[in-house]
């Protein structure tokens, strides 16, 4: 369905070239629900942003890959077929609910926008349509909610609302920029909910952004683990969380409370992001990583396939590595 | 063991979830009424409106109820107040109060009557003039802020002088080389859209980057045009135009609305480099939103504030000037009342009748004054940064 190959998004200044997207790769297929993982700044909220082609340009530059939608290079296509993808086949819901609604518009107005532009329709049509997509996204009592300005509604509320604009013009892939990180932990498992059900029942593609990985093992179908602009492991969720062979994943995992072991400090990852301007030679995680010889100081890594899609951009682990799954 | 009953709230004490009760105006009168120069200032603007609008109803038509053109040699100069001298007049010449309120002017006419005609001019004049520098300035700002980071490639320019002139030797009637310049012109535009898909594909040729050479940024080229026009003396360019248009009410209101729109431009560009970071802009652009819509839609009704307030003191302004210009004769042509003009016939008679120039002297002062003052009180609300000061 949606299908990224070997993006490469620069931000170019007059001193610095930035590489924010360093050849990612990633595919969400149709029905399924796919997460990038990664910390702030790796690149996470620039690909999806390059997906639409909304990324301010300068001073970002697209320096190479593709991003094929059903088999169309979007970055081939100009803003007018651009804007009849943007919001119809593919929507956004964006990280912070509180800045993303127009103030001076009611909620109403806004979600009727949204299908006034990608479709036809007379305006007590459009009407219905606005309270069916409030009631879908579980807003309670969606007539009056309508004429209610953004102002007017709580975060949770205003999330589920910027959920139903997406969902108006039955998008095939909805990209969700961390939906849920400005929102406290119960809204939050309300909002995951909310978009389990919705891909069932509208057989939509979800391309999940978040750092959160409790919120990933909840949603997610496949994982994408992001580091300094590139991929380092992809997977199925168990594969990913049961036995991840990236050093930078495992570390994820590690740094992760559990419920078993008290006390103690938790694990943490040594060293900070690189900044995406100088990154190091060979595999950006390397100063970071426990397990780095010298090859890594000076060769990118490759991806290592350990079978059943599960890839990991690791050789060092890779020639230590138990046998690959489904091998005996 | 006896519940402690005094720590449970009965249930009707508590409050249930209050969104904001209170609407809009309801907001902005509550703010409002705190300031009471702003207050009275919206009260005269009111009155003003419809005086202005009885001022059209009542002095225009055959036989209007207030006449402003009926000349009464026998009665001229005649203080507020006075009453007519019934016995000299014919009865269509008796004024409708029966008593001239304002007095009469060196002709006899009732300057009650021209007061009220000239507020629906000075009205007419400040909100039609205001309206033309809101829009362009609108539509100007909002291009500066929006687009501004784009550059004016060569190919834009050439085509539009080649459209230009074609269309300016047209007119001049020198046909053969005005068709060949607008055909020079239209294809230029059919080959910069084909070419420009080329561009965005990467696919480069070399005498591309001739034709498609960036020039200036579209906001230089808009806000130096606004510094550029801001260094006009704008009275003495109104002045000019003027004496070279005919005369009309018009002319006048297109002129100064020509001529005072960088301010807003300038309010709305601001607004619009900050909206534009926005959350809610990136939405409207995921949601496939088209640019234009985005500008006006989205972003500039989040920057009316500042414009409404420019707006409300833009019409004194347009007042002060058209007073002006009719006071130096280059207003309104005369068989019309302003207040400039009636102003200016009275100028003559300071000493014998005071109030030919005092009544419109003070009707100026105290709409412009009301004018300021209200665009001030809105200037308080709208920014919830000044609202603090109360």
């Amino acid at each position: 369905m949606l299908l990224v190959q070997d993006l490469k998004v620069y931000f170019v200044s007059d001193s610095t070239v930035a590489r924010a997207l360093d050849g990612v790769s990633y595919e969400v297929r149709t029905g399924e629900t796919v997460c990038l993982v990664g910390e702030s700044g790796c690149g996470k909220t620039v690909s999806a942003l390059t997906i639409l082609g909304i990324l301010p340009q300068p001073p970002a530059q697209v320096r190479g890959g593709k991003v094929l939608f059903e088999g169309q290079n979007l970055l081939d296509l100009d803003e007018k077929e651009l804007q009849k993808i943007r919001g119809n086949r593919i929507a956004m819901v964006f990280q912070e609910p509180m800045t993303s609604l127009n103030p001076v518009f009611t909620i109403g107005d806004q979600i009727s926008e949204a299908i006034m532009i990608h479709e036809k329709g007379g305006e007590r049509e459009i009407r219905k349509r606005c309270i069916k997509l409030l009631q879908d996204v579980g807003i309670p009592s969606p007539e009056e909610r309508l004429k209610d300005y953004p102002h007017q509604l709580s975060g949770g509320q205003r999330q589920r609302a910027m959920i139903a604009m997406a969902l108006a013009c039955n998008p095939d892939v909805v990209i969700a920029d961390e939906p849920t990180t400005a929102l406290d932990v119960t809204i939050q498992a309300q909002i995951l909910n909310l978009f389990r059900e919705l891909k069932q029942k509208r057989r939509m593609s979800l391309l999940y952004i978040t750092h959160d990985l409790g919120v990933v093992a909840t949603i997610a179908d496949r994982i994408y683990v992001m580091y300094a602009g590139v991929i380092v492991e992809q997977g199925d969720t168990a594969h990913i969380f049961h036995d991840p062979r990236h050093p930078y994943t495992q570390g994820l995992l590690a740094s992760l409370p559990t419920r078993t072991k008290r006390g103690g400090a938790l694990h943490t990852i040594p060293g900070t992001v690189p900044d995406p301007a100088y990154k190091p030679a060979g595999c950006p995680f390397h100063p970071r990583c426990q397990f780095a010889i010298d090859n890594c100081r000076s060769q990118f890594p490759g991806m290592c396939d350990y079978g059943e899609g599960h890839l990991s951009r690791c050789p060092v682990l890779y020639e230590r590595a138990r046998p690959p799954h489904g091998a005996a | 063991m006896k519940t402690d009953q005094k720590n449970f709230v009965q249930k009707k004490d508590i409050e249930g979830p209050s969104a904001p009760q209170e609407s809009r105006w309801q907001e902005f009168w509550r703010l409002l009424r705190r300031n009471r120069l702003a207050v009275a200032g919206l009260v005269i603007f009111v009155a003003f409106f419809f005086i202005a609008l009885a001022g059209l109803v009542l002095t225009s038509g055959t036989s209007p109820v207030f006449d402003p053109a009926m000349v009464r040699l026998q009665e001229k100069l005649r203080p507020p107040l006075s009453a007519p001298r019934v016995e000299d007049l014919r009865p269509e010449e008796i004024p409708t109060l029966g008593i001239y309120l304002l007095g009469t002017d060196d002709l006899g006419r009732d300057v009650f009557s021209r007061m009220l005609q000239g507020a629906w001019v000075s009205s007419t004049v400040g909100f039609v003039a205001v309206g033309i520098a809101v829009l362009i300035g609108i539509v100007m700002g909002g291009i500066a802020g929006y687009f501004g980071q784009n550059h004016v490639r060569f190919n834009q320019i050439f085509v539009t002088i080649a459209l230009l002139a074609g269309a300016g030797l047209l007119m001049a009637g020198i046909i053969v080389l005005g068709i060949v310049f607008l055909v020079v012109g239209i294809t230029g535009a059919a080959l910069s859209r084909q070419w420009k898909r080329g561009l965005l594909k990467g696919r480069l040729k070399p005498w591309d980057k001739v034709f498609f050479a960036r020039t200036i940024s579209i906001d230089t080229l808009i806000m130096r045009l606004v510094d550029i026009m801001l260094c006009f003396p704008v009275f003495f360019l109104i002045l000019t135009v003027v004496a070279l248009l005919p005369a009309s009410m018009y002319n006048i209101m297109i002129v100064i609305g020509l001529t005072s729109w960088m301010g807003t431009t300038r309010f709305v560009r601001a607004e619009l480099l900050s909206l534009r970071e926005q959350d809610f802009v990136t939405a409207a652009k995921a949601l496939g939103v088209k640019d234009w819509r985005i500008i006006f839609r989205h972003m500039i009704p989040n920057a009316m504030a500042p414009v409404l307030v420019s707006a409300t003191i833009g019409i004194a302004s347009a007042i002060l000037i058209e007073a002006g210009l009719s006071f130096l004769g280059f207003g309104v042509p005369p068989p019309h009342a302003t207040w400039g003009n009636i102003l200016s016939d009275g100028k003559r008679f300071i000493f014998d009748a005071p109030w030919l120039t005092f009544i419109p002297g003070f009707a100026i002062l105290i709409v412009v004054l009301a004018f300021n003052l209200f665009g001030e009180g809105l200037r308080d609300i709208l920014n919830p940064k000044l609202r603090e000061r109360y």
